[in-house]
């Protein structure tokens, strides 16, 4: 009797909690939307009647519709979910909508799957995902396990530290000093081979804003990764962090896809070249990362 | 027990109880409202800081989280009964080609920390979707113990039970089915259920493996720096979720420990002994 | 046996990590829980009430959450700065007294109550009722459970490898870095968990057999 009336209590409150909801997004939102004055977002034109002959993983993104895209959730301008309304956006993001267009799937029905750095090569063998954009550095030891289409974009190690920091201008600073990455993540693998602090003073955690988190506690002293992920982080809370120093490193980043796909591999470079070529990844990249200022290069695509 | 360690209070007694009570009850208070000040001053207790529950979308993922967890509970669970049941009545076996494996096979993943075998069945094996990893460790560590359970709750039935049941015919299937299952059932409940919330919180350990349940959903809104990290306040929500759940089984295991005695024609067991019974089988978790 | 062998700068500290997390918590929550346990039979109301909330929060809250709360929210409070590993202490340490505490009071509910009476008819105290007549006794039925509470401890010990600490479950990160085979890696770590698991089994099952007859 007691247990019905917990059921039911705890289903009309669930009922309550459900039915209040408010959408939209608070205010000082620091996820670029491309709403605000500058460059617009282009619209990618679905292909129509794609087939890559050969290619197991595309029969699978037919099967189940459109392709699962394993993304970050919490790197603005890159791969960011907006919290609020549940949409994904930035520069990896729009990678990932634009090759699915081009595969001959609405970018709308593509199916987001956020997975943390040290997960990605996993999902992709598992099949989990169908390709992953996601600052994805191209490196020999992943090619093992998949394989890699572009380089895309080309981003360098950095160091994101507290804005009143003064005593890191660069990584030979580093030594004594606590420094977090992720698990997983090629950053953490070069501090631990160039040496650039003790091994008991690196901090492996999850995510980087777990990373970003205790940096805004004091537990460490710095956060290293990618300088284009760091830019993020500091354009949401300008007044507490900065990026500093000179970038110390070649970051490629690829979409990941399963190993032996060869089919789908050459397509999607061919795809991203395309974008290169017609002046869509200049747009892409000035709605996305391109408002802070900073300009990029448009990398070479290896074809393998 | 408790009851015969100590008198009842004569006027002197319960004046210094009293000040044990005033003094360790404001020590507590005091602990517990330093925490509180403290993360008031860390402002984790502003009204925005709770904003992001008002929020469709947060509240929607909050449920579906809450829906993968106890997904991965319910699958893990009936799983990890019958592997219970079947790997019991293994070691019970009378033939060593069967008890022998089981006990090995028992053994070892009781052993093995269950964080290994879902990084195995993940990292090693590529099982494909995390739910799967996830409810299979689960479900072999589970089981596991819970076959453990089964087999001395089997074993603590009185010897005269099962010597009675041959005495007038009957098979082993027989006995074990008719005689001692249902017998051992009631004095198992506790632990089986205890057992049970272990697994409910195990499943938490999904989020090692990019399975998005609760607090993968908790450790991904506790970091959203447009909400101020909220993390006291998620950590607060989540905390209560699980509390609940875990109480509502327990809660679940009393009503039918209740029932089970009612139904009893001679109620031999007192509460206290069942309270024993739960105690030789520790949950481990 | 090479992933073993070309590892073992990995395999070996890891482990011993996984030790020290173990033997730091195991005497942490052997205390706190004992001293909990007490207070959930003192005579008083309140402390009692203490115990039981202690109890009912802890043991049904997901271990994991703990960690998140000395990682992330523990800084907070403005205290002794805790180092990664010694948060994870803490938080195994909290988490297993819960269950510590449950089993200690479970066993000296098993101590006949004749035993309470005697001692308090020859005029023994609380506190010394239950330090020289209650808790020996109980030990008989107490350490079976405890050194599977325990096991659960030390199996427990590889969620730390989530928050930064380098034990024996994160060594399978380290693996898929230097490129050897996870799978394999695995097993071993997993063959190392049954190495330390199987002499606490046979203490327990040895003292089982032991104390069943004495009953």
């Amino acid at each position: 009797m007691k247990i019905r009336t917990l059921v039911v209590g705890l289903m009309v409150s669930g009922l309550a909690l459900t039915a209040c909801g408010k959408e939209g997004s608070p205010t000082g939102s620091g996820s670029g939307d491309g709403g605000d004055g500058g460059a617009q977002l282009p619209t990618y034109e679905v292909a129509q009647d794609v087939s890559v002959e050969g290619s197991p993983t595309f029969a699978k993104m037919q099967q189940s519709g459109g392709p699962i895209v394993g993304v970050k959730e919490d790197q603005p301008g890159l791969g960011y979910k907006d919290p609020t309304t549940g949409e994904y956006s930035g520069f990896d993001i729009e990678i990932a909508r634009l090759v699915s267009a081009k595969l001959g799937f609405d970018p709308e029905k593509m199916q987001y799957k956020a997975v943390p750095s040290a997960g990605r090569e996993q999902a992709i063998v598992n099949g989990d995902v169908h390709y992953y954009v996601g600052t994805y550095t191209i490196n020999d030891k992943r090619k093992e396990q998949i394989s890699f289409a572009g380089p895309y974009f080309v981003a360098g190690q950095g160091l994101l530290v507290a804005k009143d920091n003064n005593d890191i201008q660069g990584k030979e600073d580093l030594q004594g000093k606590k420094v977090c990455s992720v698990s997983g993540s090629t950053p953490i693998q070069r501090v631990r081979e160039e040496n650039l602090t003790q091994d008991s003073n690196i901090v492996e955690l999850q995510t980087y804003s777990q990373c970003v988190t205790q940096l805004t506690q004091g537990q460490v002293d710095a956060v290293t990764t990618d300088d284009a992920i760091l830019k993020g982080y500091a354009a949401q809370e300008p007044d507490k962090l900065k990026v500093v120093g000179d970038t110390f490193s070649d970051e490629p980043y690829g979409i990941g896809l399963p190993k032996n796909d060869k089919a789908l591999r050459d397509k999607v470079n061919d795809i991203l070249q395309e974008a290169m070529d017609d002046g869509t990844w200049q747009k892409i990249y000035d709605a996305t990362l391109g408002k802070s200022g900073a300009s990029a290069e448009m990398p070479t695509i290896d074809r393998y | 027990m408790s009851s015969v360690l100590f008198d009842v209070p004569g006027p002197k007694a319960r004046v210094r109880h009293n000040v044990y009570a005033v003094l360790g009850g404001s020590a507590i208070v005091a602990l517990l409202a330093f925490i509180v000040f403290q993360f008031a001053k860390a402002g984790q207790f502003d009204a925005d800081m709770w904003e992001w529950i008002q929020y469709e979308q947060v509240q929607l993922q909050l449920v579906a989280a809450l829906g993968n967890t106890l997904r991965a509970f319910a699958a893990g669970a009936v799983l990890a009964l019958l592997f219970g049941a079947i790997f019991a009545a293994g070691r019970l076996s009378d033939h060593a080609i069967f008890r022998v494996p089981s006990t090995i096979i028992v053994e070892f993943f009781r052993a093995v920390p269950l964080v290994v075998m879902i990084f195995f069945f993940h990292y090693g094996l590529s099982l494909g979707a995390p739910f799967y990893s996830v409810v299979i460790g689960l479900t072999l560590y589970n089981g596991s113990v819970l076959a453990e359970v089964f087999r001395a709750g089997i074993l603590s039935l009185p010897k005269g039970q099962s010597e009675a049941a041959y005495a007038v015919g009957m098979r082993k299937s027989q006995v074990m089915r008719l005689v001692l299952l249902p017998q051992s059932l009631r004095a198992m409940l506790p632990a089986i259920i205890s057992q049970l919330v272990v697994l409910l919180k195990d499943t938490a350990l999904g989020f090692l493996i990019t399975y998005e349940e609760l607090i993968r959903e908790a450790r991904y809104l506790g970091g959203i720096a447009e909400f101020g990290r909220p993390f006291i306040p998620v950590a607060i929500v989540v905390g209560v979720v699980y509390i609940a759940m875990c109480l509502a089984l327990t809660a679940l295991a009393k009503y039918l420990e209740g029932r089970n005695r009612r139904n009893r024609k001679a109620p031999t067991e007192t509460p206290k002994d069942a309270d024993e019974k739960v105690l030789t089988h520790e949950p481990m978790g | 046996m090479e992933v073993l062998l070309d590892n073992l700068d990995l395999y070996g500290p890891g482990f011993l990590n996984t030790i020290k997390l173990f033997a730091l918590s195991a005497v942490g929550s052997l205390v706190l829980g004992t001293a909990l346990a007490m207070l959930r039979v003192s005579p008083v109301p309140v402390l009692r009430a203490a115990g039981t909330t202690y109890v009912t929060l802890f043991r049904n809250t997901p271990l994991t959450l703990l960690f998140f709360f000395f990682v992330f929210a523990y800084p907070l409070l403005e205290l002794v700065q805790l180092s990664y590993f010694q948060a994870a202490v803490v938080a195994l340490t909290l988490y297993t007294t819960a269950f510590v505490c449950e089993v200690v009071r479970s066993g000296i509910n098993t101590v006949p109550v004749g035993q309470a009476e005697a001692a308090r008819a020859v005029g023994l105290t609380f506190g010394q009722t239950l330090a020289t007549i209650v808790l020996p006794q109980a030990t008989r039925s107490v350490v079976p459970p405890m050194i599977s509470t325990m096991i659960a401890l030390l199996k427990n010990t590889t969620i730390a490898a989530g928050f930064s600490v380098v034990e024996a479950g994160a060594i399978q990160n380290y693996l898929s870095e230097r490129g050897y085979s996870v799978l394999v890696g695995l097993l071993w770590v997993a063959l190392g968990f049954v190495i330390l698991v199987i002499p606490l089994t046979q203490v327990q099952r040895a003292l089982e057999r032991r104390w069943k007859v004495a009953r």
